[in-house]
Formats: structure tokens, C-alpha cells, sequence
């Protein structure tokens, strides 16, 4: 278990609403860095935050997991190249992944370095590489959510338009010309960036699902757009954009056996 | 050690052979110097004493020169301002308590030379030892500053400084996990060569949580964690390779030290787990001079003696000699000092974050740093006298004969200063030109190299006044934090310069609405040698340490930067002042920038303008730098303060933003392209008020100013509060949401100039990406919208 030192953004306090028994595990690697916003925001969202070590197999009982965003290893070999063999991942891979014998398999959402690690580990398709600009870059970013079918984004509306921060070096989703109309025809792209292309990733995709679609991935950081003073800036002002919140109360919901 | 490549200089050897020719010079010592270190042992150094001597007692670590000076911050603080210091100047950083027992700590250092030679490497450790001094308070850190000072913006050598230095402080703190929440870029051709790469840190704790960098407990154990060391950063230390005769080790290595930010975070972690578990007694961070700083240190601060057996260092590099491994400069390494009872405890922690480690020695109340290699002593010193008992200087200065002259060179009374903008058409153009000169561009493209919303706690951040971070989730206790400084000013006046520089970061933080409690400096200079560059670091202190008392807020710590001159042509005295203020509720700051919603809200002017063009952004647009600068009065600071936290606290104000460089003029553009959200505006009451003209109305750079904008329901509210404190206030105009432009009237040919919005930002927001790299379409889309 991690030791929490009792500073910003601590794990340990207790959650409040009608809806405490979703738990969903947060997983921490070594370089994971928004691993207290996620859990923040699974508190926002009504549920119970999980902390998980990447190098404990158990997931201890966690209803969904997240993969929150960092530099696991420090992405020096490739983004979540190296997280992926760590033994939470078996296990996450087991209950989340195709051979998983559960009706309703483990919903793993992965968030920018987890999305790298989801895509490396085979539970989603495609891979991330540089940025087409090559540089680091830090923007309120409009997304359209076109997929609502998942555990993750059962309360949005289809094709609802969203504000999140993106931040990243490694964003620039490509895939296999085959696998990319694939996924299209399915239906699987969940998250589109509207707008200018802001890496060059394929058909400006933002966020897809696996074939189940329990597992999700998506580039830019709905868990900090989860509470109004700290968000993008949004029509109704500066930093008060909370479209992210969605997702974790989406969670939350399915779980409790809500519109899933 | 059989491998043992090298001869050792053992303590016996030196006594015996007390002729040996030591490389003293070439490690950076005077003569004077090396006679002292003999006069102090009584006989000469080993190598490896030798090596520790020249390193701690170098400008950079023993502060020799600046000393005398920086006495003034103690010296000048008085009982009042120490009610909420919990650590004062000396530790690695200050330490101010916020209340409901969390305190927080702040410092900016400088890591200009590195950054010079290699721009990202330099930059990223900057970085990450200002985060280590943040570290080894027991603080968790919280976010990250970077004023930076570059050439000339066409300059082709500022085309490899400034993208190297931007993407080495993004590489580095994005991998950390540290949101960046302002800072500054300057550009100007003192600075060729000389780039500044300064950097603040902010961290915050619990008050049980702090740690103190000694070594306390006899019998305790002492432990290097983190990376390894290797040869990396040693610079000088390569004229020790006398000792060597093995012609195989590597012979060219980096002087500039690599960072490795992974090892950083993790490490970050690791201490906070160690702190949370209370297995450390003391720690400290291996910074400059490595193993030399932190064994000396850190025994000269607890019991007074420690030994140590340099073979169980940890090395990257094998063929390191123990000068070396007590010189290196690696990055990410840490000292603690463990009881033997929490030795195991400390090792799991180790473990579990994978952290490599080793036992190097304990804690002796013998007095005496003892150092051995392979069992021989190579080190017996008295560590104080390696720590804190360094050469003092008393460096001759005076004025320069040249000051007068500067300052009787008048921007009014140049030919720079004639024909100036007078229309209405040529007052709308200088405010574009203005707006569009690299000083006073958009620095967005550099900024949004940086993650500003990891940790989820940031509240505002560029191109806000200040940064400002939430503490405390439940009750939305933070801290405000602005950089500033002027180099311009304190060229003209040092006393003053280094006051403006305060006033300047004093009034940002309360802009934002924080109370400023407290001050951390980098006061970058050139040569101490020069008695006229002396002279100007001795005002700039003099005027920091007045400033600091006036304002009631301590200097909590800081950094010196010397040498900053290339080819006898020193930078700017630049004195960079960064204020640190706090927040009862973060929630309550106040942007700086019209929101679309406040459209008619009403726009005041507060303070008095007066004729102050001298040593301004408008002068340096038409390459004039003379005469004083503006006056500075810190009672009208501190009154605007109060007003201005005031009216945050009570929710009068939207927004707020001071004025500085640029005036009036760059303050309502800058205001309007926030948000995109546009005004309108008269000078004539201003003008007639403070018989000023409109030119100077727009672009004088009189201190003790902010703009303001309030709802039409707080107007009576907050004139009455300004009237109150007798503090100047004037209806300007009403922000404008639908006309998409700036529009100004005035007592002028043409009556009124309007800007459109869209043109003054593609023309503000161009400059450096045009120079820097291609922006693409989509990010000046989105940041449209």
C-alpha cells in the first residue's frame, strides 16, 4: 500500500454522497504524476479512490481501474513501454482484456501516460508517438464525445462537446490503416479533438475503446476539469470548465447499476 | 580494492611530504587562500582536502564576496517580521508559516553559466536543484517559477539558448509533476552570452514535517541515496588527474551536470515517504560541490563530527578519484543521517521505490570530518572550516564614473525623446508597436511548453500577475508567488532599481489578492572584481534589505549569480525579487483580465502618474537607456496592497492587473487580450488630474498603479474604500464584451483611437513564435475561442 504523506490532493479523505460504493483503483508507477488529481476526481465524481502500486498484483477488490497521466519510467525507452510489464498490469490485463470471462469485464480508463500503457499492453489498439510539432504543449482543448456507450461516458450526450486541459510530448495517436477503419466502423472512437489537429493524430482520434467497451483511452486530462477554479477556462469563465467531471460520475453511475 | 587504479593521498603521506606541488591555482584557489588551508590543518592537504577547500570555498558555494553585504537581510529584520519565519536565511531555504499549520517554503537560484554552455541540460538542473532545496526542508514541492533573460531576440545565438533552455525546464519539471505558474522573459542584448536562467521553486509542508540540514546524534548513521556518482559536473576537479596514472578512464566529460528528472521524481517521493515515517533525522541535498558540501554541512551543523569511508559511494564511473567523488556535481542524490534503529525501515522505503543507496559512515562528536579510502584517512578536517569558515572579502567599490552621465541623459531631453506620438492615429500605433516588441509579446509559446495544471491545485498561473496554488483543499489556504525585476532601473539605480524590482513583486502578489509575507532574491551581477560592479551589488542589497524592512516582509533565502560578464562587458545589475504572499482562500483571486461576462463593468485607474519615461519599454523601443528611474514609494505600495487584497477578499473587483513595463497602454492591451475581451476608455480626467499629456498619460511607467474592473454595484463600495486610505482613483471607462477592440479618448488630435483585438493579438502574439518556431493553426485557434 502507499504510505500518503497528508499534503495536497490526499488519497485518505473520506468520500461523501449516496454513491460511496463504487471503488475504483488509481494506479501508481513510478513517475506517475496525476495520480492524486485522478483520485480527486473519482472522489468528485462520488466514488472511492483506490490507491494501487504498480508492483502489487492485487487489485484489491477495485471495481474499475484508472491509469492515470506521468512519465511512468520516465517514457525513456517509449511512453508506457515499461509500465506495461508490471505485475498490476497482469492482472489488470486479465480482467479487463479479450479473455476476460467476466459479463462485465474490469472498466479501465487510462488517461494520457495511461493510454500509452493501455495501447502498449494491447488492451486498445494503436500507439502514440511524437507530437507532429515536437514539442511539449499545454492547452484547453475542445473534444467531441462520440461514443456514450461506454462506463466511462454513459452521461454524456452523443456528440456533446467538451473542454479539457491536454498536456503532452507523446500524443500524436497513429494505428494501422486497417485497424483505423476498423475501429471507425465500430463506432469505437470515443473522444474526437475538434478544431485544428493539435499532433496529427489520426483522424484527429483523442480517445477510443476496446471492442467490449469497458476499456478506455484518451490523451488529454479530464481529471482536471473536474472542479470550477481550477478547469479550463469555459464560457462561463476563467478556469471554471468541469466537462471532465462527466466521466467519473459516469463511473460512478454504471457501476451502481445506472445507464450503463 | 584491488582495481584501485590511482595513488592515494592519505593525511599520513601529507604530513611527511609537505613540498608536494598541489594544482591550488588551477582549482580556482589564491595563494592567500591555500596558505590558510595549510595554517588551518598544519600541514598541507591531502588531494581530497584540497578538492573539498577549493569547491566550498569558492564564490559559488562560499559566497566570499556578496557576504559582507548579504549581512544587511538579517541585520534589517526586525521582531515584527520574524513573527511568522519558522527558518530564516542559511538553511536550504526559508521557511514561512501560512497558519492552520502548514508552512511553506520558497527560493530561486540561478543556473545561468550551465544554461549558456548547454541550454537544456542547464535549464533542467536548474531545476531540479532548486526542487532538492525544496526537498530537503521536509516540503512537499508545489510548483515552479522561471524568469529568464535572454539576448537579443534576433540575435542567432538566442535562436539556440532560449528553445534549448524552454524545453529543458519543461523537460524536466512536466517529468516531475510541478505545474509552472509564471515567471518572466526578457530579452536584451546584455544578456548575449549571459543568458539568466533563474528558478523558483515553491514547496509546502506541515509544520511537524521540517527538516534541517544537520547531523545530529552520535552514532547515527550517514546514507547517499538516489543516482549514482559519477563524472559529471566535477569541472575543475580534472587537474587532480596527477593523481591518476591510468591514461584509460574517460578524459573529456560534461562540466554541465545531466539531469535525470525520473530519478527526481521518484526520489521526491522517497524523502516525503521517509519524512512521513519520521526515518530521517537530517537531511540534505547534494547540489554544488556534491559529497564535500553535504558531509561538511551537515556535520558542522549537528554534533560537529562525521566519518565517512568514500569506497562505499555508489559510482557510475569506476575510475572516479576520490577528489572526484567528493566534487561531483551528479544530480539526484540525496545525504540523510538515520538512526541505526530506522536503518532497516529507511532501506524498505529504499526498496520499494527503488531507490539505490549506501552506508557511508556515522555521525562522531569528535569534531572532525574524517574521510577514508579503503580505510586510509584522505580527509581530517574541522568541517566548519570547510563549511562556513571561508574567505571573506572586502571588495573595494564605487560608484562608476559613468553614472552621472547616464543619468543626466534624459529620455525627454534626447533625440530619442523627441517627435513623439501626439495623434490619434500615431498614439493607436505605438500602443500596437508597443504590444508587438519582443519585451511585451505574447509568451504563450513558451509557456504552454509547460504543464500548468498537474496537481490539480493551480489557481492562476501565466500570463496572470502572479502564480497562485492552493495548500489546503478544504479550507483553499494558498500562497501567491511573482518574479520580477527590472535591469533597466537598477542600471540606472541600483538602490532604486532593486526597490522597483520589490515594488514590482510586491504589487503583482497583492494584484492577485495575496498578502506577501515574504522575499526570496537572485541577484545576478558581473564581476565582484570590478569596484564598479561592486558598487552596484552593494546598493542593490542595501536597497532590497531598506525595501524588505519598509515593507515589513523578510528575505527568507536566496541566491548570488557573479561573473555574469563576457569579454569585460557585464549584464545589467538584475536583481530578480520574488515575493511570496498567502491566501486565507485562493478561491477569491483575482484574475487578470476582463471576463466575457463583465461586460460594463466599470475600469478604474489607481495611483498618480507622473512623467516617467526614463529607462521605460517605450525608450527601449527607440534604443534610449538613460536618466532615473521612476520614483519608488513603498508606503503607496503598501497602501495599493491593501487595497487591492481588500477588494479581493470582499469580492468588489473581477479583475485587476498592475502596471508596469508599458504603462497604462500595455496594461489595458494586456487586460483586453486575456479573455479577448475589449474596453473603452478616456484620458482627460488623467490627464488634467495629473497634468500629464497624453503620450505620457499611456506610456510612463509611474509605480504604485493597478487597473481594476468592478461591477457597477461595487463602484460606491470601493471609491469609498479608496477614498478612505486618501489613495487616488479615477473612472477610466467600462469594459466593452461585443466591440471586439480597445478604444481610447483623449485631449488629442482625432479625439479617440480604437485597436481591433484581433489585429493586436496577431500582432502581439506572432513575435516570438515567428522567430522560435512555427506555430500551428490550431493553437492560435484555440487560444481565440
Amino acid at each position: 500500500m502507499i504510505s500518503e504523506t497528508p499534503l495536497i490532493g490526499d488519497f485518505n479523505v473520506s468520500p461523501s454522497g449516496p454513491l460511496d460504493g463504487a471503488r475504483i483503483g488509481v494506479i501508481t508507477f513510478p513517475g506517475t504524476l496525476d495520480d492524486r488529481d485522478a483520485a480527486r476526481a473519482v472522489r468528485l465524481g462520488g466514488g472511492t479512490a483506490v490507491p494501487l502500486w504498480h508492483a502489487d498484483q492485487s487489485l484489491h477488490g477495485v471495481d474499475a481501474v484508472i491509469l492515470p497521466g506521468g512519465f511512468s519510467y520516465g517514457d525513456y525507452l517509449r511512453a508506457g513501454a515499461i509500465a506495461r510489464f508490471a505485475p498490476v498490469m497482469e492482472t489488470v490485463v486479465k480482467e479487463a482484456g479479450a479473455s476476460a470471462t467476466s459479463s462485465s469485464p474490469l472498466p479501465v480508463l487510462g488517461i494520457c501516460n495511461g493510454f500509452q500503457v493501455l495501447t502498449e499492453a494491447h488492451l486498445l489498439p494503436g500507439s502514440m508517438i511524437k507530437n507532429d510539432h515536437l514539442k511539449f504543449i499545454c492547452k484547453d482543448q475542445v473534444l467531441r464525445v462520440e461514443n456514450t456507450s461506454t462506463p466511462w461516458t454513459s452521461q454524456f450526450t452523443p456528440d456533446e462537446l467538451i473542454a479539457v486541459p491536454m498536456k503532452n510530448q507523446d500524443g500524436q495517436y497513429v494505428v494501422s490503416a486497417e485497424e483505423l477503419e476498423q475501429i471507425e466502423a465500430e463506432g469505437r472512437v470515443v473522444f474526437r479533438y475538434i478544431g485544428e489537429n493539435p499532433n496529427g493524430s489520426r483522424n484527429n482520434i483523442a480517445g477510443v475503446t476496446n471492442e467490449r467497451g469497458n476499456v478506455v483511452g484518451l490523451m488529454p486530462h479530464p481529471e482536471h476539469a473536474v472542479e470550477a477554479g481550477y478547469g479550463p477556462d469555459d464560457t462561463t469563465g476563467m478556469r471554471e470548465g468541469t466537462d471532465g467531471l462527466t466521466i467519473f460520475t459516469s463511473v460512478v453511475s454504471s457501476l451502481a447499476g445506472g445507464n450503463k | 580494492m584491488s582495481e584501485q587504479t590511482f595513488n592515494i593521498d592519505t593525511v599520513a603521506n601529507a604530513a611527511t611530504t609537505p613540498d608536494t606541488d598541489l594544482p591550488w591555482a588551477e582549482l580556482g584557489l589564491k595563494e592567500d587562500e591555500y596558505d590558510r588551508i595549510v595554517e588551518i590543518l598544519g600541514r598541507r592537504p591531502t588531494a581530497a582536502e584540497l578538492a573539498m577547500y577549493s569547491v566550498m570555498w569558492s564564490e559559488h558555494c562560499s559566497y566570499k564576496s556578496s557576504k559582507v553585504h548579504l549581512r544587511q537581510f538579517g541585520e534589517k529584520v526586525t521582531e515584527e517580521m520574524k513573527k511568522d519565519l519558522m527558518v530564516g536565511i542559511g538553511e536550504n531555504a526559508g521557511v514561512t508559516d501560512l497558519g492552520e499549520g502548514w508552512a511553506v517554503t520558497f527560493k530561486i537560484e540561478s543556473h545561468n553559466h550551465p544554461s549558456y554552455v548547454e541550454p537544456y541540460q542547464g535549464a533542467a538542473t536548474g531545476i531540479g536543484g532548486i526542487v532538492r532545496d525544496i526537498i530537503s526542508m521536509g516540503a512537499r514541492p508545489v510548483a515552479v517559477m522561471d524568469p529568464l533573460r535572454f539576448g537579443d531576440i534576433d540575435h542567432p545565438d538566442t535562436k539556440r539558448v532560449l528553445p534549448g533552455v524552454v524545453s529543458g525546464i519543461g523537460g524536466y519539471g512536466n517529468s516531475l509533476g510541478l505545474p509552472n505558474i509564471g515567471g518572466e522573459v526578457v530579452f536584451d542584448s546584455v544578456y548575449q552570452q549571459n543568458p539568466l536562467v533563474n528558478a523558483l521553486a515553491v514547496g509546502v509542508m506541515r509544520h511537524e514535517d521540517l527538516r534541517l540540514a544537520n547531523a545530529s546524534g552520535v552514532g547515527n548513521k550517514v546514507v547517499l541515496f538516489g543516482a549514482r556518482t559519477g563524472g559529471d559536473g566535477i569541472g575543475g576537479a580534472s587537474v587532480l588527474a596527477s593523481e591518476s596514472f591510468d591514461d584509460s578512464k574517460p578524459s573529456k566529460r560534461p562540466a554541465v551536470q545531466v539531469g535525470d528528472p525520473f530519478s527526481e521524481k521518484v526520489l521526491i517521493e522517497c524523502c516525503l515517504e521517509l519524512f512521513h515515517n519520521e526515518l530521517v533525522e537530517g537531511i540534505q541535498d547534494l547540489g554544488a560541490a556534491g559529497i564535500s558540501c553535504a558531509t561538511s554541512e551537515l556535520a558542522s551543523n549537528g554534533e560537529g563530527g562525521m566519518h565517512v569511508e568514500l569506497t562505499n559511494v555508489l559510482l557510475r564511473d569506476p575510475t572516479l578519484t576520490p577528489g572526484e567523488i567528493l566534487m561531483s556535481e551528479s544530480q539526484e542524490r540525496m545525504m540523510a543521517v538515520v538512526t541505526p534503529e530506522n536503518a532497516e525501515a529507511f532501506e524498505a522505503v529504499m526498496g520499494k521505490w527503488g531507490v539505490e543507496y549506501s552506508w557511508l559512515g556515522e555521525v562522531t562528536d569528535t569534531g572532525r570530518l574524517i574521510i577514508e579510502w579503503d580505510g586510509e584517512t584522505i580527509v581530517d578536517v574541522d568541517p566548519r572550516t570547510v563549511a562556513h569558515d571561508g574567505p571573506v572579502y572586502e571588495r573595494p567599490y564605487h560608484r562608476p564614473q559613468w553614472q552621472d552621465q547616464v543619468q543626466a541623459d534624459t529620455f525627454s531631453a534626447s533625440e530619442a525623446g523627441q517627435n513623439l506620438p501626439a495623434t490619434a492615429e500615431e498614439l493607436g500605433e505605438a500602443v500596437v508597436e508597443l504590444m508587438s516588441s519582443p519585451n511585451m509579446a505574447d509568451v504563450s509559446w513558451i509557456t504552454d511548453q509547460y504543464d500548468r495544471f498537474v496537481g490539480g491545485n493551480t489557481a492562476l498561473s501565466q500570463p496572470d500577475d502572479a502564480g497562485v496554488i492552493r495548500v489546503d483543499e478544504e479550507t483553499g489556504l494558498g500562497v501567491g508567488l511573482a518574479t520580477d525585476c527590472n535591469g533597466r532601473y537598477a542600471y540606472l539605480d541600483p538602490y532604486t532599481g532593486a526597490q522597483l524590482a520589490l515594488a514590482e513583486a510586491y504589487r503583482n502578489v497583492a494584484t492577485s489578492g495575496a498578502v506577501p509575507m515574504a522575499v526570496s532574491d537572485c541577484l545576478n551581477f558581473g564581476s565582484p572584481e570590478d569596484p564598479e560592479i561592486m558598487w552596484q551589488f552593494a546598493e542593490t542589497v542595501r536597497g532590497l534589505a531598506d525595501g524588505c524592512q519598509e515593507l515589513g516582509i523578510p528575505v527568507t533565502g536566496g541566491n548570488v549569480s557573479l561573473y555574469n560578464q563576457t569579454a569585460g562587458r557585464a549584464i545589467h545589475p538584475t536583481p530578480v525579487v520574488g515575493v511570496m504572499g498567502k491566501f486565507d482562500d485562493v478561491g477569491r483571486r483575482t484574475p487578470s483580465g476582463f471576463q466575457r461576462w463583465a461586460d460594463g463593468q466599470a475600469i478604474y485607474l489607481l495611483g498618480v502618474t507622473r512623467d516617467e519615461l526614463d529607462g521605460s519599454e517605450f525608450a527601449r523601443g527607440r534604443g534610449h537607456l538613460g536618466g532615473k528611474p521612476p520614483q519608488v514609494d513603498l508606503a503607496v505600495e503598501q497602501t495599493l496592497g491593501e487595497i487591492l487584497i481588500n477588494a479581493s477578499r470582499d469580492g468588489m473587483i473581477d479583475a485587476a492587473h498592475d502596471l508596469s513595463e508599458g504603462g497604462l497602454a500595455a496594461a489595458l492591451a494586456e487586460m483586453s487580450l486575456r479573455f479577448g475581451v475589449g474596453s473603452r476608455t478616456a484620458l482627460d480626467e488623467l490627464c488634467e488630474r495629473d497634468g500629464v499629456d497624453p503620450f505620457t498619460a499611456l506610456f510612463s511607467e509611474s509605480q504604485g498603479r493597478a487597473l481594476v474592473a468592478l461591477p457597477r454595484s461595487e463602484e460606491l463600495r470601493f471609491t469609498d474604500m479608496t477614498s478612505a486610505r486618501g489613495f487616488p482613483a479615477l473612472r477610466l471607462g467600462v469594459v466593452d464584451a461585443e466591440s471586439g477592440g480597445i478604444e481610447v479618448a483623449g485631449p488629442f488630435e482625432g479625439g479617440s483611437f480604437g485597436i481591433s483585438l484581433d489585429e493586436l493579438k496577431e500582432a502581439w502574439s506572432s513575435v516570438i513564435p515567428s522567430r522560435f518556431g512555427a506555430i500551428t493553426e490550431a493553437e492560435i485557434a484555440t487560444r481565440e475561442q
